[in-house]
């Protein structure tokens, strides 16, 4: 049967089937199983309107429970337990884990998503943030953010091809076709090489590590100095301290980056093979991921933004703030919400992300990520059991979000 | 707004500028792809694609015409070959010219050289040249070294390559074709019936697309190849995978939105809360779990597979979209339909979903890009070892590794397989947005 045909005949029972399982249930419902007329009438159309919900239910909730939810608790158990020949498994407690932490790939795979997760999301943010800011007020904004929008269409892998292309070495004696090696043929260490290479750079780590340095200030001042009005519980102190902690880390290390790309040398003048070069090619990858998901942080702040009431912006200009405090103090403080959702969101694709690095470097040269490893233990090395542990490591990274977004959720239909 | 106490702002001029710098980047990565996939294999790999639209100065190695043939014998008895360089069609102007590859820039355009044994020749800016000889030459065509100016030049050959000879021109036409039947429609129909223009346009539009398509046939059925065979069967393959795994789990979700937003029963907060758990559940845990599922109940891998799936996947999405948006709609309208003697089924059919028509657009536009654009879940779920149901993404990724260096055609291979996607995006926008915006978990 051709696989046209056979789309088409699931269409038809895929759609047919639960438009004939809801009208046919729904009937069974009220004309047998329980009547709206006799002696029970009354009771009857209190039974059946407590039933109903659960078959409106039913597939939606079948599909979740199989897919979803199942697959949580059964690779839990497959991580637990070894493949033996024939098909059947042993449990082995925490064995895989064992094998797994032992193994260098695997924290290659960690430190690198641990980039990720610091520099996508917060790239991606802020760039949203600033296009979104700057095209709020101009009449062609809403043009420009439709193409700054447009990455979200693209396949991750039609941007690995694009980006590939970008990335291209040729040979010395050949012309260029890759844009950032023929850019980068035009610096031969003169004033202009260190101006744009050295000094932009530089002064780029020292801006981060400042405002991450304030952002860990912010973070842990109260543990020094808790507020008057304010009680915390010991659970939200010692998040504040790990909060603390890592900002500070991520602050020093960014302020070690000033004196590396001071220092650094540079070959000058030679073409360079970017994805090869380890620890900076996962950052010609994360580019990718950027690139792709700034148009959705710009689309959501943009709509945040322009929700932000007249009356507190009008009151700041009155009150002579210019615009860099008008948007500073004013204006991100009211989304800072927003801005957390974002976040996250964005938090959990490069928790995922894996078409890039499959198709871009396949984990080669230092840029394995946790969901490539998996799919490499999976099917390549056919390792099931470490396979699992690692999925079980990405859920372990996704629960906090999850929770929090449960947490949310909640209070909000209350 | 920042103007509002009648002061311009400053930065008027800084904000535009920086804001169509930072457009110029943000499409210079596609525009790059776009551009490659009309150069030749040549174009591509001698020069950047930036610098294709514009004329550009290339080294060429191009031949006369063969002596036996041509050359004609003079008066004087010398044999004389002329004739033009680029065979007609090209307007490249050349500057500099050699006969020998290791001095290929020996004389200008204009000059003659003496070749030696009696010959000479002469090569005008325009390509003509006139090749004498006081004996009959013979051998092949003198070989002639010339570096020219030569205009952008862009070609269709790449796509004859990947999807079959003509197929884009055909579609090209078809395209002009629906849009004019198209827009008649819609004139006709704002006319007649003015609250279905756009369907009108729609169905007229996409219908003689269609038909055109089935009756004329894309392209001239000739294949371009192993490359354009496969191409073409991902494509379809991709289109299999799409459309059920759109449309099915709009079907299932719709209902269970509509019990979550209106029906009242014990339980309904702790579902609702558990669907936006389920909304971040990274799918590579249901990877293994389900793969030895539907190996032991025989579904194996395959497209019902990929489609149960993609419908399990992106059940939460749909399910929470759809609920936010049925819960907003207003209440009294639920209870007049209640209070005149509908069941809920009718009010599920006959109210709630054509209301929340845009909603459901949200989420099939999402379904659609994300199951277009996926690898993972057709890795895992649906391709096979016999390669007969390789979708294009899966075909991207193995061009990038057989045939890496062949920029045309990978360039116009991904650029075909990211087109769809992207006149979905620029169509329908609108509600992606606002699908976005609704479907962010605040």
């Amino acid at each position: 049967m051709s696989p046209a045909l056979q789309g088409l005949i699931t269409i038809f029972i895929g759609v047919g089937g639960c438009l004939a399982y809801f009208y046919g249930s729904n009937i069974f419902l009220d004309k047998v199983l329980f009547p709206a007329k006799g002696a029970d009438a009354g009771r009857n159309i209190n039974r059946a309107n407590m039933v109903r919900p659960w078959l409106f239910l039913m597939p939606a909730l079948l599909a979740l429970g199989l897919y979803l939810a199942y697959p949580v608790v059964e690779t839990f158990r497959l991580s637990l337990s070894e493949r033996l020949p024939g098909g059947a498994s042993q449990y082995v407690g925490f064995d895989n884990y064992r094998r797994m932490f032992a193994e260098d790939k695997f924290w290659e795979a960690m430190r690198n998503n641990l980039l990720w997760l610091l520099i996508v999301p917060a790239a991606a943010t802020a760039l949203g943030l600033l296009v979104a800011q700057l095209t709020d007020r101009i009449k062609w904004g809403s043009f420009a953010k439709s193409l700054i929008f447009m990455p979200m269409a693209i396949s991750f892998v039609g941007a690995a091809v694009i980006f590939k292309l970008i990335y291209d070495a040729r040979p010395a004696d050949q012309n260029q076709i890759g844009i950032l090696n023929a850019l980068w043929l035009q610096f031969d260490g003169g004033f202009g090489s260190i101006l744009i290479l050295r000094v932009v750079p530089a002064l780029m780590f020292a801006g981060f590590a400042a405002v991450v340095g304030y952002a860990a200030y912010l973070v842990g001042r109260p543990i020094v100095k808790p507020a008057s009005h304010v009680v915390e519980g010991i659970a939200f102190k010692l998040l504040r301290v790990v909060g603390a902690v890592l900002l500070a880390w991520v602050a020093v290390l960014s302020a070690l980056n000033v004196i590396d790309s001071v220092t650094l040398a540079m070959p000058y003048g030679e073409q360079q093979t970017w994805l090869t070069i380890p620890f900076w090619n996962n950052f010609f990858l994360m580019v990718v991921l950027i690139w792709i998901q700034t148009g959705f942080a710009m689309v959501i702040l943009s709509a945040a933004l322009r929700g932000i009431p007249e009356d507190t912006i009008e009151a700041a200009i009155i009150d002579g703030a210019n615009p860099f405090q008008i948007f500073f103090k004013i204006k991100v403080p009211q989304i800072m919400n927003t801005i957390v959702v974002v976040w996250t969101t964005i938090t959990i694709v490069v928790l995922k992300v894996f078409d890039i690095v499959f198709a871009m470097t396949n984990g080669q040269w230092e840029t394995q990520v946790l969901a490539n490893y998996m799919y490499d233990k999976l099917f390549r090395s056919n390792d099931w059991g470490v396979g699992s542990a690692s999925a079980m490591i990405i859920m372990l990274l996704v629960t906090p979000i999850l929770v929090w977004n449960v947490y949310n959720a909640r209070k909000e239909m209350r | 707004m920042d103007n509002i106490a009648g002061t311009k702002s400053s930065l008027n001029w800084a904000v535009h500028i920086s804001v169509v710098l930072l457009v110029v980047l943000w499409i210079f990565p596609t525009v790059g792809l776009f551009v490659s996939s009309f150069r030749t294999a040549d174009q591509i790999s001698t020069s950047g694609w930036w610098k294709a639209l514009f004329p550009s100065e290339q080294s060429l190695t191009l031949r006369a015409a063969d002596p036996d043939d041509f050359a004609v014998q003079q008066a004087d008895g010398s044999w004389v070959v002329s004739g033009n360089l680029f065979d007609g069609g090209n307007e490249a102007e050349i500057s500099r010219w050699g006969s020998s590859s290791r001095d290929i820039s020996a004389y200008a355009a204009g000059e003659a050289a003496d070749l030696g044994d009696g010959e000479s020749f002469a090569v005008e800016a325009n390509g003509d040249y006139i090749w004498s000889s006081a004996e009959q030459p013979s051998g092949r065509g003198q070989r002639v070294f010339v570096t020219a100016v030569t205009p952008p030049e862009f070609t269709l050959e790449n796509y004859d390559t990947v999807l079959g000879q003509g197929v884009v021109q055909s579609l090209l036409v078809y395209v002009v074709a629906a849009v004019i039947v198209g827009s008649v429609a819609g004139f006709s129909a704002r006319a007649l019936r003015p609250d279905h223009t756009r369907s009108a346009v729609i169905v007229f539009g996409f219908g003689t697309l269609i038909l055109l398509s089935v009756i004329f046939g894309l392209g001239t059925g000739q294949g371009g190849g192993q490359a354009s065979d496969d191409m073409a069967k991902a494509f379809f393959n991709t289109l299999t995978v799409t459309i059920p795994a759109t449309i099915i789990p709009i079907t299932f979700a719709a209902f269970a939105a509509y019990a979550l937003a209106w029906m009242d029963f014990p339980g309904r907060a702790l579902l609702i809360a558990a669907i936006v758990g389920l909304l971040v559940v990274p799918l590579q845990l249901a990877l293994i779990p389900l793969l030895r599922l539907h190996l032991s109940i025989g579904i194996g891998k395959g497209y019902l597979g990929v489609w149960l799936a993609h419908t399990g996947f992106g059940m939460p999405l749909a399910i929470y979209l759809l609920r936010n948006y049925m819960a907003g709609l207003p209440r009294d309208i639920i209870e007049n339909a209640r209070v005149d003697g509908a069941t809920d089924f009718q009010i599920f059919t006959r109210i709630i979903l054509p209301l929340s028509f845009p909603a459901l657009a949200s989420f099939a536009i999402f379904q659609f890009l994300w199951t277009w654009n996926d690898l993972l879940v057709a890795l895992v779920f649906l391709i096979d070892s016999s390669g007969n149901t390789t979708v294009m993404t899966r075909q991207i990724v193995e061009l990038l590794g057989t045939r890496g260096g062949n920029w045309e055609i990978l360039a116009t291979a991904a650029f075909v397989s990211i087109s769809v996607p992207l006149i979905v995006f620029f169509a329908m926008q609108k509600y992606l947005v606002r699908g976005l915006l609704a479907g962010s978990v605040k």
